[in-house]
């Protein structure tokens, strides 16, 4: 089943940049590539292009595998494919991975050309604003003047928040998942663990570790472990390992006595073998500076006033690192400005990285969003039933 | 098709009297919006703009579908997310007599709107009156459609109750009617009546 639903075999493409971009920070990066992949086709009108922003560790992988590869199945695929709510039959989709990455694009582990080393340190802090720029970019590279909509889930979902707020001519729908619309302290806290876990690792040579031979492997680990506790409900977590023991008895040691000790230590190791450290102090930091109100003194809806697209917004009732009260802040500020919000809260168990699974009512709420963006492109036939109700529609006169 | 039939095909009675007091493009907001229908219908034939409230999962996806803008939330947790006078009208079409927290979301209605549209099934019409005075049992009706373990209904009131709760509450009522099987009912409308629809604002 998922096999004849898979976009099949993609491969990665890249693009490169010699325009200079100006980042939010004041520093210019003259020159830089970016990797990417598409499924679907972009039709002649060239309006049904979906931009899918990747979260905190992912990639510009979003559906389909790679030929040589079978294992390595996109971070999305059970999103993205034929037939899926988001439909690749109906509409051209696009996966980047974002400036400052470690999948391809140009980021502190690529060799600076100015200097033949590697950045490390000296790669430039970049925000949501910056990518969604760099975003705009590809996009202009790709001919594609306005998305049909642009969509993520968590980080992902700031870039599509702020694609609505930095181009808002250039998106027609916005479907923004498990996110929030600044970090609160307790968000913030959890990131700078991550971050000194990375920066205290003696292996991290101040960001330079690749002149080294070596990678911050201790630290990485320990930033994936604190990471992935707060994708995790409580109730979840629970569920899944319990107070299991590994070997049936308590060892009286400290080594893995509890199979949730064991599954952290597993995704750590997973982790730290593929993923840049300083790529995951750049993303860190990229979220805990996201705050499109900022600049209007703290005013959500004055921030969001200049969007233009219509808003899907989706949480998770067990999400607690972005709760269901933090989207409800940006359908606040979206309905004060009269804006086409349609908000849902999904009673999911799984915690924020519920936006990953394959939940029946949250597919089938995405999919019926889609279906609706691809009946305004015209390119599918309504049922009958829907014609008929739409018939009844124009003949009702006013009375 | 004549226009009653067409909206009887929309699916409900009080739709026609409902649109019948919006202003063209008004503002509207739908508490109970079930699956989009009224303001689907309310949008295509007064060109209004808003959203309906809903609690139920399959019921969000319903008016998505039907192409509305829907925000999923729990009507008696009141509406915090609506700034007062946000809206011309808000709608509560039957759904006042399935509600615990019927003063607050009457209040609440009236912070958020210029003007509520309420719609309830008439406790005190005349077969509901027979079933119970004369039968001795809880009636069960097209309105009512419901055993008395099983309903949802809990805060039934006749039209007489309903205008004594907004006399007490300070809350005027600008418009009334009452139907039955689709017509207006003029004599006795709390005897003959199956379905009222009050228009009310603040006093």
């Amino acid at each position: 089943m998922s096999e004849t639903r898979s976009v099949g075999p993609v491969s990665a493409m890249r693009a490169h940049f010699d325009q200079p971009i100006r980042l939010k920070c004041g520093a210019t990066v003259p020159q830089y590539d970016l990797v990417y992949e598409t499924y679907g086709t972009l039709n002649a009108a060239k309006n049904n292009a979906v931009l899918i922003c990747h979260a905190l560790n992912a990639s510009h992988h979003v559906a389909g595998y790679y030929a040589d590869q079978p294992q390595n199945v996109g971070w999305w695929d059970n999103m993205v494919g034929p037939g899926k709510p988001v439909d690749t039959n109906r509409f051209f989709v696009v996966g980047v991975n974002n400036l400052g990455g470690c999948f391809g694009s140009t980021g502190p582990s690529s060799i600076n050309p100015a200097t033949g080393k590697p950045y490390g340190s000296s790669f430039p802090i970049v925000t949501v604003e910056d990518w969604v720029a760099v975003q705009a970019r590809l996009a202009d590279y790709l001919g594609i003047d306005c998305f049909a909509a642009v969509m993520g889930g968590s980080l992902g979902a700031m870039q599509a928040l702020q694609w609505a707020i930095s181009f808002p001519e250039r998106v027609r729908h916005s479907i923004v998942i498990a996110a929030a619309p600044k970090l609160s302290a307790q968000n913030i806290a959890f990131n700078e663990v991550a971050r000194q876990a990375i920066i205290s690792d003696p292996d991290f040579h101040g960001g330079n570790y690749y002149e080294h031979g070596v990678v911050p492997r201790r630290g990485l680990r320990v930033a994936r472990m604190i990471g992935h506790i707060t994708y995790l409900s409580d109730d979840a977590m629970m569920e899944k390992f319990g107070r299991a023991l590994r070997s049936g008895r308590l060892g009286f040691h400290f080594d893995i006595d509890f199979e949730v000790e064991s599954y952290l230590r597993y995704q750590a190791d997973k982790f730290a073998s593929y993923f840049d450290a300083n790529t995951y102090l750049l993303i860190t930091r990229a979220l805990d500076y996201f705050d499109p109100a900022q600049e209007y003194d703290g005013n959500l809806s004055a921030a969001l006033a200049r969007t233009r697209s219509r808003f899907l917004v989706v949480s998770f009732t067990s999400d607690w690192r972005f709760s269901p009260a933090r989207s409800r802040e940006i359908v606040k500020a979206l309905i004060d400005n009269g804006r086409d919000v349609s908000y849902a809260e999904i009673d999911a168990p799984h915690g924020h990285d519920a936006f990953l699974m394959d939940d029946p009512r949250y597919h089938g709420l995405i999919r019926t969003y889609f279906d609706n963006i691809a009946q305004e492109l015209g390119d599918v036939p309504r049922s009958p039933a829907e014609a008929a109700a739409d018939a009844l529609m124009e003949g009702a006169s006013p009375l | 098709m004549t226009q009653q039939e067409q909206i009887s095909l929309a699916g409900r009675p009080d739709f026609a009297a409902i649109a019948a007091w919006i202003r063209p493009n008004a503002r509207v907001l739908d508490l109970g919006c079930g699956d989009g229908l009224l303001l689907k219908y309310l949008k295509h034939t007064r060109g209004v703009s808003g959203y309906g409230v809903e609690i139920n999962d399959d019921k969000v996806i319903a008016s998505l579908r039907n192409g509305i803008n829907v925000i999923q939330g729990d009507l008696e947790r009141g509406l915090a997310e609506f700034e007062d006078g946000a809206f011309d009208y808000v709608i509560l079409s039957q759904t006042l007599q399935a509600m615990r927290q019927t003063e607050v979301v009457l209040d609440e209605m009236l912070r958020v709107g210029r003007e509520a549209i309420v719609t309830f099934p008439n406790f005190g019409y005349w077969r509901t009156r027979w079933q119970l005075g004369v039968n001795g049992r809880m009636p069960v009706s097209d309105e009512l459609p419901y055993q008395w373990y099983n309903t949802p209904n809990i805060h039934l009131c006749t039209l007489h109750d309903f205008e004594a709760f907004c006399a007490e509450r300070g809350v005027r009522i600008l418009e009334r009617l009452v139907l039955h099987e689709n017509k207006p009912v003029r004599l006795l409308p709390n005897l003959r009546g199956s379905l009222a629809v009050y228009r009310c604002s603040k006093a």
